[in-house]
């Protein structure tokens, strides 16, 4: 059996439906991403999964545990990290760590022992006497991922674990997590609205509106959108997007001094557009689509777009 | 198998466990901040003086024709070590909303421990700090009469007292932080709850026969008869105080005894209720 089960879930607050029918699973040593818009319905899937809801209607298990039934099962089963820290900013980072591992049952020397082998896992051990307020927020990720590791969960669950995060300690995130995936054999399933993010799971959900549009690995994917993207920067956009429509009667998009266009064969494209324009552009790439791309394609709004709206 | 491998870690959560680390945790978090000590023990003392200061001569006690016998700070004393408690509770409840706002609270939530250890410990933690600091307070305020700030006082002395006393500290302190708990757990914001402070507890400490004995108005005496807390000062004050004139016109010793260890009882039945359903943590 999977190690998490989704099967029909539904979800609603009151009138609003947050998740409408979601069906997935999650493979044992997986990192599975659930890419959407804020609003979309995947905080709420991240909290039923992590028993804070209750499961309404629909199945829902990890590690072939119920979420609402077995939920103590569960919460021994999985580790989370919260979008906003779950530390206690006024004890050291030691402290935290024996504190969380006690509420696991943990206590005495084998407490100790696993609060040092977390610590040195995650690169925090020099820190253990520092006051959790005194740390970057890297750190203080880092710290809280050591936390869940403390009971050696089957799951590692991660709410946008790149929010507030330079791009430098977002890279050693990931670094860290699949480390964490290769030595421990975790499976981990992060929410994230970065298409960066997303591009780095094995799978990936896309969900939008309480629903799963899309499942599949990065590059299925981005498959369905089909096809090469050609990204010209320029001077002029407007007017040479223009002449591209008519000359090639193709689908031109502009964004922000940007012109996009999806194509069957990009590469033909490619040379035709920089033998007959030259000059014309700053620079001309031929890519696969991304997977704003696939967003786009799929519900007709840019990500960031879908999560203004709702 | 890896999974024997790893079940050795996962050893089964305790309720007190779980329980005393988050005691332990509130007590941590109270020393660290020292402007919370102050608060919680600073003013009560200073009420205590200007109060007892201010008052003398104006105070009588009800029932008890030797207007010598109990000076107004004497009265007020059990009252004070009360306020103390209170106040501390009062901490110790704005910090669930902190904890839930900080985001503390779901680490905790998706832990495998009973909801009632959650209680548990933010009741344990906040009781055992109002006890030591309202103790102190018992221990200290005999002793400012000798710098002048205080009257002599005749207080009880005894091993029975003192084990009274504490024992009727420790239910209020668990009652009140209880309850403090019960409105916490509904508000999202710290402002939100000064209102509760202001129009529930401290009505509910100046209604408890604390900080006067109120019998001049009908209304009010039957406010201060049906207020649980009235019983809880009550108790606290026969254990401390050894004068028969005014034992004689307190509730009686079982009467205070199980109207407190109810009112604490019904509290943290309460809290473990509204913790358990709690539907989620709102975000």
């Amino acid at each position: 059996m999977s190690i998490v089960h989704v099967d029909q879930l539904e979800h609603s607050y009151g009138e609003r439906h947050a998740l409408s029918g979601v069906s997935f699973d999650v493979e044992r040593g997986e990192v599975f991403g659930l890419l959407g818009p804020n609003g979309s319905g995947k905080s709420t899937l991240f909290r039923v999964l992590s028993t804070l809801l209750p499961r309404q209607k629909g199945i829902a298990t990890v590690n072939g545990f119920d979420v609402s039934e077995q939920s103590d099962d569960v919460r021994r089963s999985i580790g989370v990290t919260f979008q906003s820290p779950s530390l206690d900013l006024k004890l050291t980072v030691g402290e935290n760590l024996k504190h969380h591992g006690k509420l696991y049952g943990l206590s005495g020397k084998h407490l100790t022992e696993r609060c040092h082998e977390v610590m040195s896992r995650l690169g925090v051990a020099d820190r253990e006497r520092d006051y959790a307020e005194t740390l970057s927020g890297g750190l203080k990720r880092r710290v809280e991922i050591a936390k869940t590791l403390l009971h050696s969960p089957k799951v590692l669950l991660l709410d946008e674990p790149s929010t507030g995060l330079d791009p430098g300690a977002r890279h050693d995130l990931w670094a860290t997590l699949f480390e964490l995936r290769e030595e421990m054999n975790v499976t981990i399933l992060v929410t994230t609205h970065l298409m960066e993010e997303a591009d780095r799971c094995d799978r990936l959900g896309i969900i939008d509106l309480g629903e799963m549009i899309a499942l599949g690995t990065p590059n299925e994917l981005r498959s369905k959108v089909g096809g090469d993207s050609i990204t010209i920067l320029g001077e002029e956009i407007e007017s040479l997007a223009e002449e591209l429509r008519t000359k090639f009667s193709c689908d031109v998009q502009t964004l922000n001094e940007v012109i996009r266009i999806e194509h069957e064969s990009g590469h033909e494209l490619l040379a035709q557009i920089a033998t007959e324009y030259p000059g014309r552009f700053r620079s001309l790439t031929l890519g696969k689509p991304s997977l704003e791309d696939v967003f786009v394609k799929l519900t007709g709004r840019g990500l960031i777009e879908a999560g203004e709206v709702s | 198998m890896s999974s024997d491998q790893n079940s050795s870690d996962v050893v089964q959560s305790s309720f007190w466990l779980a329980s005393w680390t988050l005691a332990v945790r509130e007590v941590v978090r109270f020393v660290r901040q020292r402007s919370r000590l102050i608060g919680a023990i600073g003013q009560p003392i200073v009420f205590w003086i200007l109060f007892g200061a201010g008052l003398h001569g104006a105070f009588q006690l009800p029932g008890v024709e030797d207007t010598q016998s109990l000076s107004f700070q004497e009265y007020f004393l059990p009252g004070i070590a009360v306020l103390i408690v209170l106040f501390t509770s009062i901490f110790s409840s704005i910090s669930v909303i902190q904890d839930r706002n900080e985001g503390f609270l779901q680490g905790v939530l998706v832990a495998p421990i009973p909801r009632s250890a959650i209680v548990m410990g933010k009741v344990l933690g906040g009781a055992i700090l109002a006890m030591i600091q309202a103790a102190l307070f018992l221990i200290v305020a005999p002793l400012l009469h000798w710098i002048g700030l205080a009257p002599a006082m005749n207080l009880a002395s005894s091993i029975s007292g003192m084990v009274g006393a504490t024992l009727f500290l420790a239910l209020i302190a668990i009652g009140l932080t209880g309850l403090g708990y019960l409105f916490a757990w509904k508000i999202n914001s710290v402002q939100g709850y000064h209102g509760v402070m202001s129009l529930v507890l401290l009505p509910m400490w100046l209604l408890s026969g604390a900080f006067f004995p109120g019998t001049g108005s009908v209304w009010m005496s039957w406010l201060i008869r049906l207020n649980p807390l009235t019983y809880g000062v009550a108790g606290l004050r026969r254990c401390l105080v050894t004068d028969p004139a005014v034992l004689q016109v307190l509730p009686p010793f079982w009467v205070c005894l199980s109207v407190t260890l109810l009112f604490a009882a019904v509290c943290l039945a309460a809290d473990v209720f509204i913790t358990r359903r709690d539907p989620a943590v709102a975000s």
